[in-house]
């Protein structure tokens, strides 16, 4: 530690440290632009400039490293004359057009021009007007304001990990921009709105939309991945107007996935509902609530009288609270309902028994690892906060593989990736196993009749040996593998693989599991599981937030059920056509913002937020529904006032369950059929019905290709297929028609088309084994 | 006074580019010597810092003690950089170094890696050199196949590769931090200091940029002395010096002379002034050094020190000579217009100041001068200066103050008439 | 003009040899520093390409290079010497900075906008020449002067513009 004096207070500081990280961290207020404690240094605006004594001229703070002895003015006569000067030439040029600029109110150069900026300006030429430029439909453009920072740029090189944003042409012509228009593709690009001091780059989705002054901010939690993101509504007139991040350097920093920031313009959608609906002679009416929840409990109970409680199943989306998730099985275990689950795109579960979930894990550990292997995740799409925390760890020296279905620029140094299909997978991770038990001269034990007789690849090797060498090695197995319909032997190998090599295996959970595992969302004991539910379908169904076609594993295996089910309720805050086609009743539910409740991410970290707004029409929070639901059933302990009452009562069992699982699972064999399989990856911008009404993230480059199937050159020659026209898959007696597109990042024997979209949505199983030819013919 | 005695000093010789040419004169016999004697380095650079030759790129930094900041001891990749990017207005020695005695430079740079520690060298050229870059390129080749470079040079062990690198049109990269942006393959945008290049260079690595006439000052120093090489010029300004005699002269030309020649001599060298006119002023360094008044310039001696005295720089000794029928409005006009061209646009005071000094001059030169407007250009200028990343703020300062400083009556004209006075062009 | 290829796998972009004049470059510097050839590869490429620079070409640079597309627009648009639009046959540069303009730049600038009917930053109707004003070429002691496509040309009156120009055009 050195001692320095910065405007006459004594501080003792890192010798490591700036001038403006050690008078941050006293509370010192120094003016700056271009410094940003997440990003490099630029020292390019100027702003901070202060007197160093003993130096001839102003220095600036931000790149200035502090020495024993320093003594720092950073409001002396030199140092405000300096910034005075500085800011006089960050507005000769600015369009001082603040009462029509978005970010008046909370621009960083309006407030600080108050403290240093002159009433009048001496600059009497022409204004530098700058053409605004197309970056896609999340970020608004208004160059003309732009002061050059460059925090945006450095954001894009060094956190987003891919430079879309440059600074072209040079001294007062310098542009920042894309140079030639086209969408940014980062999944991490909406946080240039907030790093940008001004009103270059702005939310095009709230343009014009409100003032900052007008909108009160309100602390959430985001619910569209695992991590949980720290967030702030800001609302107006019980609106939210826009979400950004609130800093917590355990869960999401400073930063912000596109998707929790834009999800919330599904809120205004045409298709929420605002009022209860029952079904009358096929008619819908709508209804009181009083009418709508007897009308539940009376045809459940009817269902449950007539057939049994077994007819009935109850799935809930992984996206509900934790208290909403707690009283939906509470309500249904009341009634006698044990076919309750939340793993709705789950397809197997011989290995349901295992706990998988880490304990005293924190998000922020994933930077400390020096190997990381990811199995079946497009990391970037699924959890783009964690894929931005191993990107970091990447950087730090962090050796990365990835074995997925098909390879993606993961934007940042990666040691080694492949695209194997689903067979490869499994023979790529029982070779990795078998060159750790080689290297440790261990036996198989339990696996000496399933591991190949061969030796393992090269590959293999170099896997094995960065898990072994490591010391903090981390294993993250994904979605593109827990929703295969085999992903019990994937998962097995997995863990296999991590113990062998002792890694730590993370099982990249959906958004709220961990508090539906907490709540017990899922059979315990007896009961069915999501898939068998669907399957043997059954005479009733409850669903809670979830488009029954588009989040769950069997699109028409559900439907049919549906179809076929006497009575069908859907608690839901998005109204669709299937739903009005085979359900009975329908719930209003309050949405995200609209609701209080608990998250409980990857980490375990129980996160706590409360409603923002009021929720739309007449629809209610979830938890309150199933209160009353509790209540009209007849059922006791049903008597809660808040969301917190729920928890109360929830966390005592739930302690208890944090036991780890003695339970092992060692697959029969790790044959697997050689089809043609067809991928089904959830788009990141569909994982639930909130961002499929985002219209803004619909219209993202990485929305726009949903709609397309994909096969590698090799496999459309093999099959004759010709990317100029249309190609059928088909599935047992289902098809779709789709247009294809050439893609040699995907897996030999694979097919790619997107789940969760209008037309997976007419495919009976999805991750399974499909027929491919060109349409038309036969 | 001794002509052509360093970096000119095989200028009688035709051709004078040749490797025979350079031998004849003794050329890389110093190299074979330091080699073949297995000099220390530290013996090399104490040689540099007592021959009191201080950096000829303009900011006059001792090349010795800029040598010493190097970690040589340090394992990994080292770097010298020459900065041939040669293109200060009024600029232009390093192009006649290049293309009269290229390997003079070329045995500096092998010189200067063996002492700081450094196994590969690069010179980056400015690209419109395409002349001096052939005569480079051919001088590397003739050197290569004499085995003066690549590894296990004269079988001393010591291994050294020199490469060209070319700009292409960037004042800027003549700032050494931007110059290694630009040798990186990134625009020319110098970087904050700390750290310096000694530390943290190109590729990230210890490296030293110097001057091409400093490096080809190197062989001389270390073949004659550093007392010889200190003796040419005064205390503290050692050597000789070419100086770029451009403008308003009759003859005008490079001169190398001794440090510390009288600019009366130098004037006279350069034929005297142009048509006889009377002497109005002179920019001793090139365009970023304050202009000094003729008469004023009469009296001083060219040399750090010397035109220090006279309150501007000898900078990279390009002397621009206005006679009295310049405009100084105009000519004011002109640099500034170069400094607001050649700003990077990395950081806010130069990017932004530079337009509107030049603006502001260009309307006094058309006529719409106001009267703020002197007290506003120097208010301005003081406001550039010492704020910005690197120099080019200073550069574009010192031109404005000084002009203004120097011949305030003649810019007060130019706003109360519209025009020039009346002796002008 | 050479023909060259920009799009398709990297060991057949541009031509053979492009490709061989850039990867002499690119072997000067240290492994994983391709990134310092830019700049040469960008003259090499404009030079192939009849004096400018396309986005395809830029595109396909960086592709060679393994840099993302913006780096390389970054720098084509830093430097002054490279053109991202089309170009007459020859280029002449005319220096006008404070040495040149003492020695009379102006005047030839004056000589060259008659005798073209251009102005600077234009090219001439039949293609012939693109006429720049650029700042200081290192030359101001053979002031006034001028770089025309890879010559420098010093001491210019209206004459020898005239001389010169003459030799270019018939």
């Amino acid at each position: 530690m050195v001692n320095i004096e910065i405007d006459g207070i004594p501080l003792k500081v890192d010798p490591t440290k700036m001038i403006i990280q050690a008078a941050d961290e006293a509370g010192i207020d120094i003016p700056r632009f271009c410094y940003h404690k997440k990003l490099s240094i630029a020292a390019n605006c100027r702003m901070c400039l202060v007197e160093v004594d003993k130096a001839r001229k102003p220095l600036p703070a931000c790149s200035t490293p502090v020495s024993d002895g320093m003594k720092v003015f950073t409001d002396s006569k030199i140092a405000v004359n300096a910034q005075r000067s500085v800011m006089e030439f960050l507005l000769i040029n600015h369009p001082l057009d603040c009462p029509i600029c978005d970010q008046g109110g909370e621009c960083e150069l309006q407030d600080l021009s108050m403290g240093y900026g002159e009433g009048i300006s001496r600059f009497t030429e022409r204004k530098r007007a700058v053409k605004d430029k197309d970056i896609g439909p999340l970020v608004q453009t208004d160059m003309t304001r732009c002061i050059h920072c460059t925090r945006c740029l450095r954001f894009g090189q060094e956190i987003a990990g891919i430079k879309e944003l440059g600074a072209t042409g040079r001294g007062e012509h310098m542009e920042i921009g894309t140079y030639v228009e086209h969408s940014l593709v980062s999944e991490l690009s909406g946080n240039i709105i907030d790093l940008c001091p001004v009103g270059a780059l702005t939310s095009k989705p709230f343009r014009y939309k409100a003032r900052a002054w007008e909108m009160q901010a309100r602390p959430s939690i985001a619910p569209h991945d695992a991590v949980g993101s720290n967030i702030e509504l800001h609302i107006r007139n019980n609106d939210v107007m826009r979400v950004v991040p609130r800093d917590n350097e355990d869960v999401n920093e400073s930063w912000l996935s596109d998707r929790d920031r834009f999800s919330y313009l599904g809120l205004n959608s045409e298709a929420r509902l605002s009022e209860p609906m029952i079904k009358v002679d096929n008619q819908w009416q709508v209804v009181d609530w009083q009418t709508a929840l007897e009308k539940t409990v009376d045809g459940l109970k009817g269902v449950i009288n007539k057939f049994g409680a077994e007819e009935v199943a109850g799935l809930i989306s992984p996206t509900a609270t934790l208290e909403e998730a707690y009283l939906f099985q509470k309500w249904l275990r009341g009634l006698g309902i044990e076919n309750i689950d939340h793993r709705l795109r789950q397809q197997d579960f011989a290995d349901s028994d295992i706990d998988d979930s880490l304990n005293d894990w924190q998000l922020a550990d994933i930077e400390d690892s020096d190997a990381i292997v990811l199995l079946g995740s497009n990391i970037r799409s699924e959890q783009p906060i964690i894929a931005h925390r191993i990107r970091q760890a990447s950087l730090a020296g962090a050796t990365v593989s990835s074995i997925n279905l098909f390879k993606r620029d993961l934007l940042m140094p990666v040691d080694r990736q492949i695209a194997v299909n689903s067979k490869q997978m499994v023979q790529s991770l029982a070779g990795i196993a078998k060159a750790l038990l080689a290297a440790a001269r261990q036996d198989a034990g339990d696996w000496l009749d399933l591991l190949p007789e061969r030796s393992p690849s090269a590959f293999e090797h170099n896997v094995a040996l960065q898990l072994s060498n490591a010391m903090n090695a981390t294993l993250f197995v994904g979605d593109l593998i827990n929703h295969q319909p085999q992903a019990s032997i994937l998962r097995a190998l997995a863990r296999l693989v991590a113990e062998l090599s002792d890694s730590r295996l993370v099982i990249l959970p959906a958004t709220n599991s961990n508090a539906h595992k907490l709540a017990a969302t899922l059979p315990v004991d007896k009961g069915l599981n999501a898939r068998q539910s669907w399957e043997r379908a059954l005479r009733g169904y409850v669903m809670m937030g979830l488009d029954p076609m588009l989040d769950t594993a069997q699109p028409t295996v559900v439907r049919d059920a549906l179809r076929r089910a006497s009575f069908v309720v859907s608690i839901s805050s998005f109204d669709n056509d299937w739903v009005r086609q085979y359900a009975n009743v329908i719930l209003p539910m309050a949405c995200f913002a609209e609701t209080s409740g608990t998250f409980i991410g990857i980490d375990k970290r129980p996160q706590q937020f409360a409603g923002a707004v009021a929720p739309r029409g007449d629809s209610r929070p979830g938890w309150k529904i199933l209160r009353v639901l509790g209540n009209v059933s007849k059922l006791k302990g049903f008597d809660y006032i808040s969301s917190q009452d729920v928890v109360d009562e929830i966390e005592s069992p739930l302690r208890e369950t944090k036991k780890k699982s003695e339970a092992r699972f060692i697959p029969d064999s790790l044959e697997l059929d050689s089809d043609l399989m067809l991928i089904s990856e959830v788009p990141m911008y569909n994982t639930d019905s909130l961002l499929r009404h985002s219209e803004a993230l619909q219209q993202t480059p990485e929305s726009r290709h949903n709609g397309f199937a994909r096969i590698n050159s090799k496999e459309a020659e093999q099959r004759g297929l010709d990317p100029q026209h249309e190609v059928v898959i088909s599935q047992d007696d289902r098809q779709v028609t789709v247009p294809l597109e050439i893609d040699d990042d995907i897996a030999d024997g694979c097919i790619y088309l997107a789940a969760a979209t209008p037309i997976s949505a007419q495919l009976g199983s999805l991750f399974s084994q499909v027929q491919v030819r060109q349409a038309g013919a036969s | 006074m001794k002509l052509d005695q360093v970096c000119f000093r095989t200028s009688h010789l035709t051709p004078s580019w040749t490797l025979e040419a350079y031998r004849s004169v003794g050329g890389y016999q110093v190299l074979e010597s330091v080699l073949k004697n297995k000099m220390r380095p530290e013996e090399i650079i104490e040689q540099v810092k007592n021959s009191a030759l201080r950096g000829r790129g303009g900011a006059g930094f001792p090349t010795g003690l800029k040598w010493s900041f190097m970690p040589r001891r340090l394992p990994g990749e080292k770097y010298i950089v020459c900065n041939s990017d040669e293109g200060e207005p009024g600029t232009c020695k390093d192009r006649d170094i290049l293309r009269y005695n290229p390997h003079q430079l070329i045995e500096g740079m092998i010189i200067s890696g063996y002492a700081i520690g450094a196994q590969t060298g690069y010179n980056y050229i400015r690209g419109e050199f395409y002349e001096p870059i052939e005569r480079f390129e051919a001088a590397l080749e003739e050197a290569r196949q004499a085995g003066y470079l690549g590894r296990d040079i004269l079988g001393s062990g010591f291994h050294f590769e020199l490469h060209t690198h070319i700009g292409a049109g960037a004042y800027i990269c003549g700032e050494e931090t931007a110059l290694l942006e630009s040798l990186e393959g990134k625009k020319g945008q110098p970087r904050y200091k700390p750290p310096f290049p000694a530390g943290y260079g190109l590729y990230g690595k210890p490296t030293t940029i110097n001057n091409t006439e400093s490096l080809a000052s190197i062989p001389v120093i270390l073949q004659y002395g550093a007392d010889w090489f200190h003796e040419l010029g005064t205390p503290n300004n050692g050597g000789s010096k070419i100086f770029c005699m451009t403008g308003h002269v009759n003859k005008p030309g490079n001169y190398e002379v001794p440090l510390g020649t009288p600019f009366a001599d130098l004037l006279e060298l350069a034929g005297g002034m142009r048509n006889g006119n009377k002497i109005k002023a002179v920019i001793p360094g090139g365009s970023s050094t304050p202009v000094v008044p003729g008469e004023r310039m009469m009296e001083l001696e060219m040399s750090y020190d010397g035109i220090g005295k006279g309150g501007s720089m000898l900078g990279a000794g390009s002397v621009i000579v206005m006679d009295e029928t310049t405009c100084m409005v105009k000519a004011l006009q002109r640099i500034a217009y170069f400094y607001y061209e050649e700003s990077c646009g990395q950081c806010t005071p130069c990017r932004e100041g530079t337009g509107w000094l030049y603006r502001v001059i260009k309307r006094i030169e058309e006529g719409q001068g106001r009267q703020e407007d002197l007290d506003k250009l120097v208010d301005m200028a003081e406001n550039i200066n010492g704020n910005t990343i690197c120099a080019l703020g200073d550069a574009a300062a010192a031109p404005v103050i000084s002009f203004i400083k120097h011949f305030r009556d003649e810019f007060q004209y130019h706003i109360d008439h519209g025009r020039c006075m009346d002796n002008t062009a | 003009m050479t023909q060259m290829l920009l799009t398709g796998p990297r060991e057949e972009l541009f031509s053979d040899d492009l490709r061989e004049q850039m990867d002499k470059w690119i072997a000067k510097y240290p492994e994983g520093q391709a990134q310092s050839a830019v700049i040469p590869c960008l003259h090499i490429l404009q030079d192939a390409n009849g004096g400018w620079l396309s986005r395809g070409i830029m595109d396909a640079l960086a592709d060679y290079l393994d840099i993302p597309a913006i780096s390389v627009y970054e720098v084509a648009t830093f430097y002054t010497m490279f053109e991202l639009e089309p170009v007459g046959k020859h280029k002449i540069s005319l220096c006008t900075n404070i040495s040149c303009m003492l020695c009379g730049s102006e005047k030839i600038m004056n000589h060259l906008q008659n005798r073209l009917n251009i102005k600077p930053g234009e090219t001439t109707e039949d293609g012939l020449f693109t006429l720049k004003e650029v700042e200081c070429l290192g030359a101001c002691v053979g002031a006034p002067m001028m770089l025309l496509d890879r010559d420098y040309h010093e001491y210019l009156t209206p004459e020898k513009i005239d001389d010169i120009l003459d030799g270019l055009s018939s």
